[in-house]
């Protein structure tokens, strides 16, 4: 017999405290293959933001950086032009980037620094309980929100991979799910590519993940999943944004 | 006994299911039997090991990494 599918080496061999059904532990199995494609682990360093992702590096083999909430991006920026040599990933929430850190991806985009950002979207809060996040659907009842988003009074949820992409900046912007093997295998594939524009030095590479979270969406795995199918893609739609060759 | 093409972890399983959505063939099924953490763990029965195709798509499904999945090497079995 052959293994054709293990954990990969840059992912401790671990519990995650993430919930059942939750897609984080996925995607972070996603970033793992993509370090142990380009044989990377040694000089990886991640930059954790504030959320359920807090804890990479207790689920990484690598060096990680733990950022104040929302400022990854500015603390990757540090990293990476001190350490040219390194691979620098960001690996953030939407409550996270897409709220109190809007101002620091967008800067870190638009001076085109060389790291990879890899933004996870759930529609909500997760870590604080499921408060409305600028990502949450209309409609979408949230702790903040429970006769669901009222764009007149919220606005309306924000598409960062199309945001990232209007900036001369970037590089690489792409959207991407985990809900369907089909789709993992695409965003297995993005996500390697934006590694590679960074050990390329083609400039600021981001990777929107689209993410369930069963637990504040109050549903089971399996239907959470297929929400993201339902009403996550409609509005937000996958594809790549932008891809300077 | 012959060696499984799919193990999973069950004391790592968090019985989400979602591995049962991906594969093609539907061998896997969720137990009757609350594991460490208490959940209902994902099984793959050993009858079931003739019918896998190796494909791997539960694993690459699962949150959390708890299936490793092998192939009977091409050359008759061992």
């Amino acid at each position: 017999m052959k293994t054709v599918f293990s954990r990969p080496a840059s992912l401790k061999d671990v519990a995650t405290h993430f919930c059942p059904g939750c897609q984080h532990g996925l995607i972070h199995r996603l970033v793992a293959d993509a370090m142990d494609h380009f044989g990377v682990q040694q000089q990886t360093i991640g930059v954790a933001s504030v959320g359920c992702s807090v804890f990479l590096y207790e689920y990484f083999d690598i060096d990680v950086v733990e950022a104040p909430h929302g400022r990854a991006p500015a603390v990757a920026t540090g990293v990476k032009r001190a350490r040219p040599e390194s691979c620098v990933f960001t690996y953030q929430g939407d409550g996270d980037l897409a709220a109190i850190g809007t101002s620091e991806i967008i800067h870190a985009a638009n001076r085109g620094e060389n790291f990879t950002a890899l933004f996870v979207n759930n529609t909500t809060y997760g870590m604080t309980g499921g408060q409305m996040a600028p990502t949450t659907l209309p409609g979408q009842r949230s702790l903040t929100s429970p006769e669901g988003r009222d764009v007149a009074l919220d606005g309306y949820p924000m598409r960062m991979a199309e945001v990232i992409a209007a900036l001369d900046g970037t590089a690489y912007s792409v959207r991407v799910a985990v809900n369907s093997p089909k789709n993992i295998l695409a965003a297995g594939k993005a996500i390697k590519k934006a590694f590679e524009y960074q050990l390329e030095n083609k400039g600021f590479a981001f990777v929107e993940v689209l993410s369930s979270c069963p637990t504040n969406w109050g549903m089971d795995a399996l239907a959470a999943n297929e929400r993201v199918e339902t009403e996550m893609i409609p509005y937000f739609n996958l594809g790549t944004f932008k891809e300077r060759s | 006994m012959p060696s499984m093409k799919v193990v999973i972890d069950e004391a790592r399983c968090k019985g989400c299911a979602l591995c049962t959505l991906a594969c093609p063939k539907k061998l896997i099924r969720m137990s009757e039997k609350l594991n460490r953490q208490g959940f209902l763990p994902a099984v793959f029965p050993e009858a079931c090991n003739q019918d896998c195709t190796s494909c791997a798509l539960c694993a690459q499904m699962c949150p959390d990494v708890a299936i490793t999945v092998q192939k009977e090497e091409k050359g008759g079995a061992q």
